[in-house]
């Protein structure tokens, strides 16, 4: 029985009033700008367009600002923001050969063209605390050197000379969308990659860190990880010809892994792939790792029915928005439900009860 | 691309678009109702109504067939720039648009799936005229009975008896639009 | 298409692409004021979707989307232009489709040189510290094996 009940508003209002207010807080602090959250919280700004699908810094940055910090509630915002977008369309797949690199490093080739380039990166810091921070008024620089522009080739390219590594064949097949198709299973590594990439960050990372302990291990190495800009460019109907419409940063993870080779493939490297937006490393490397493992079928693999193997428990619960909506749905009125619980458990004690004055 | 291609397109989208998405959902609730929809001006044959629903319901996710006359240069380079709609062969399309005569056999086009019965094409029909008269329309949406100046009868019938798959209709002459959903029985007069 | 048009065609793909990266601000500074001009689409917000490839090279994938705003223009002499601009920015957009017109009059060097160069030598020059400040970060193993020869 269904009971419909009205009610609250005011209390709603109000709650709503004090949120603003705590968001706030206290006013004898300068307010947060949205371009401060843009360009000095960027790996955030960056996890909310990745997770939240749609490339803009503002937007994102102001998600973070309305969302109090909490990234997910910021994610949620720009998935209901990007649903009322029109789609122009598709772009051409970006070319990460021609990107220009922030950061470049391969753990499988320690000189390799174009060379090993660190970037602005969290390793080799020392993990501590840093309290020069908290005085404000740093403006530190960086340093510079002169810049080759030749382009920076994938390493991969070189094993593929050998024929040491499965090709990439390229193709030019309409990826299946699953913002605008419901997902449906079994799913082709395009669509796994696309869920993957706009998955949580969180749960990408602990899929993948399980394979490294043995739930379905692969042996991964980084091939090489790129940080960086591209260009993105667009076939544009009323021109006839593509141009270019704007630039976006990715980062970019290709591992190479261990393949003894199966009943239809032989002995050789495979890869795994990982591309997100933003500088997200964390999150391509997790990605590239969990786009392995899923690939046992393809491979003619075993599956010894590891979480990460799992196509459906990788893709159905990897989305945080899904996973928020109805985890906490269960804390919304559910009086009338909880009612008839009630009333069922009531009545089970008073027939166990029974039985049991009656044995008795 | 010529100029004709480049106007004729709405001037406040976001307002124009959705007063006809109002409009349209509003006739297919109420199937048999003459309504008005604007902000279009396309190219010859399609009239405003035509181009107003193209503008509102297609977009570049959304394939297009184009039947008959529909099927010119114009149309085409208009749906182009202001949709951006795939332009398809019937069994792929999403929506079609064109005369009555023009858009049978009407067993070409999507019914949808008993999983996903909302995959079906939607049909928009161009007429010389709309009126409240002619065919008896029953069903939801409708209080007791009214009339709609059909093309014919029979293929409507067939269609309703394949509920819940079969095709939507929406007929659209100068600035009015009628619609007649999968669900809505259909009697001669 | 003739060889004239196919050059036509790549200058229009670079002048246009160079404005849609532009940042906004700047060419609002560079073009503060418009010419009288018809909007056939007026400025328009939306998303593009991005693909990227599989192992770099492979099939296509669905990244993300990204925003992108788009207008197109009639200027009083019948020319028309076409204006995409990365972002959220419709005073952007209006002004990346009048300039993709007057790009294809008589005022065409004079906008070239006084919009154009500034906004390209711009990027160019932001370019270029990035990549200095990358290759600052480059690793020299070999440097640390000669450090002995020094």
């Amino acid at each position: 029985m269904y009971v419909a009940v009205k009610g609250g508003e005011r209390a709603i209002d109000n709650a709503h009033a004090w949120l603003a207010a705590e968001r706030r807080g206290d006013p004898s602090v300068p307010e947060l700008s949205v371009t401060q959250i843009r360009e000095q919280l960027k790996l955030a700004v960056n996890r909310v367009m990745a997770e939240g699908s749609l490339y803009d810094p503002d937007l994102a940055a102001l998600a973070i600002k309305q969302a109090r910090g909490d990234l997910i509630e910021a994610v949620f915002l720009i998935r209901a923001y990007r649903t009322t977008l029109p789609r122009f369309g598709a772009s051409q797949p970006i070319s990460t050969d021609a990107m220009a690199v922030d950061r470049r490093v391969s753990a499988t080739f320690k000189d390799l063209p174009g060379g090993q380039i660190l970037g602005p990166t969290f390793d080799y810091t020392h993990r501590l605390l840093d309290f020069k921070l908290a005085a404000e008024g740093e403006s530190p620089t960086a340093h510079t050197a002169p810049a080759d522009s030749a382009p920076v080739p994938h390493v991969t390219e070189f094993l593929n000379r050998d024929g040491l590594i499965e090709t990439a064949e390229p193709s030019d097949t309409a990826p299946p969308d699953l913002t605008r198709e419901p997902m449906e299973l079994p799913a082709d590594r395009a669509l796994r990659l696309q869920a993957i990439t706009r998955g949580d960050e969180g749960f990408i990372l602990s899929m993948a860190y399980s394979t490294q302990r043995g739930y379905g291990r692969t042996h991964a190495f980084v091939g090489e990880l790129r940080i960086g800009t591209v260009s993105v460019s667009m076939d544009i109907p009323e021109l006839g010809f593509p141009i270019e419409i704007g630039e976006i940063e990715v980062t970019e993870c290709e591992t190479v892994n261990q393949f003894k080779g199966s009943k239809t493939e032989p002995p050789q490297f495979t890869r795994g792939y990982g591309l997100v937006f933003g500088q997200s490393e964390r999150k391509a490397i997790a990605m590239s790792l969990v786009d392995r493992a899923l690939r046992w079928k393809e491979l003619g693999e075993d599956s010894i029915g590891a979480p990460a193997q799992d196509e459906e428990f990788v893709l159905m619960h990897c989305d945080n928005i899904q996973a928020t909506g109805f985890l906490e749905h269960i804390k919304l009125p559910h009086y009338v439900d909880f009612q008839s619980e009630l009333e069922l458990v009531r009545r089970l004690r008073a027939e166990a009860m029974a039985a049991q004055e009656a044995a008795e | 691309m010529t100029a004709q291609a480049l106007s004729g397109g709405f001037s406040n989208p976001p307002h124009q678009s959705s007063h006809a998405f109002r409009a349209i959902l509003e006739s297919f609730a109420r199937p048999g109702t003459l309504l008005t929809i604007r902000g279009a001006q396309p190219p010859a044959p399609l009239s405003v109504a035509a181009g107003t629903a193209l503008l509102t319901l297609a977009d570049g996710t959304t394939p297009v067939h184009l039947a008959g006359d529909a099927d010119c240069q114009p149309v085409r380079d208009w749906i182009t720039f202001h949709i951006g709609a795939p332009l398809v062969a019937p069994q792929q399309a999403m929506f079609a648009i064109g005369r009555w005569e023009s858009l049978a056999p009407l067993s070409r086009f999507h019914i949808g799936a008993p999983d996903y019965p909302d995959r079906a094409a939607t049909l928009i029909v161009l007429m010389d005229g709309l009126s409240n008269s002619g065919a008896h329309l029953t069903g939801p949406g409708i209080a007791t009975k009214t009339l709609l100046s059909l093309p014919e009868i029979a293929a409507f019938q067939d269609n309703a008896a394949r509920f819940p798959l079969g095709l939507d209709f929406l007929f659209v002459a100068g600035n009015r639009v009628a619609g007649l959903p999968r669900s809505t029985k259909v009697e001669g007069a | 298409m003739t060889e004239g048009a196919n050059t036509g065609q790549r200058e229009r793909q670079i002048w246009m692409s160079a404005i849609a990266k532009a940042n906004p601000a700047r060419l609002e500074e560079l073009m503060p004021d418009l010419p009288p001009l018809t909007c056939l689409r007026p400025p328009e917000v939306g998303a593009v979707m991005v693909q990227g490839r599989i192992g770099a090279t492979g099939a296509p994938f669905n990244l993300g989307e990204m925003t992108v705003t788009r207008c197109s223009v009639r200027l009083s002499d019948g020319t028309v232009g076409h204006g995409y601009a990365q972002g959220r920015d419709k005073p952007h957009a209006l002004r990346a489709a009048v300039l993709d017109a007057l790009m294809q009059t008589d005022q065409a060097a004079q906008v070239r040189t006084r919009i154009l160069d500034v906004l390209t030598a711009k990027a160019e020059l932001a370019r270029a510290l990035r990549a200095e400040k990358a290759a600052a970060t480059k690793v020299d193993f070999f440097t640390m094996v000669r450090g002995e020869d020094a």
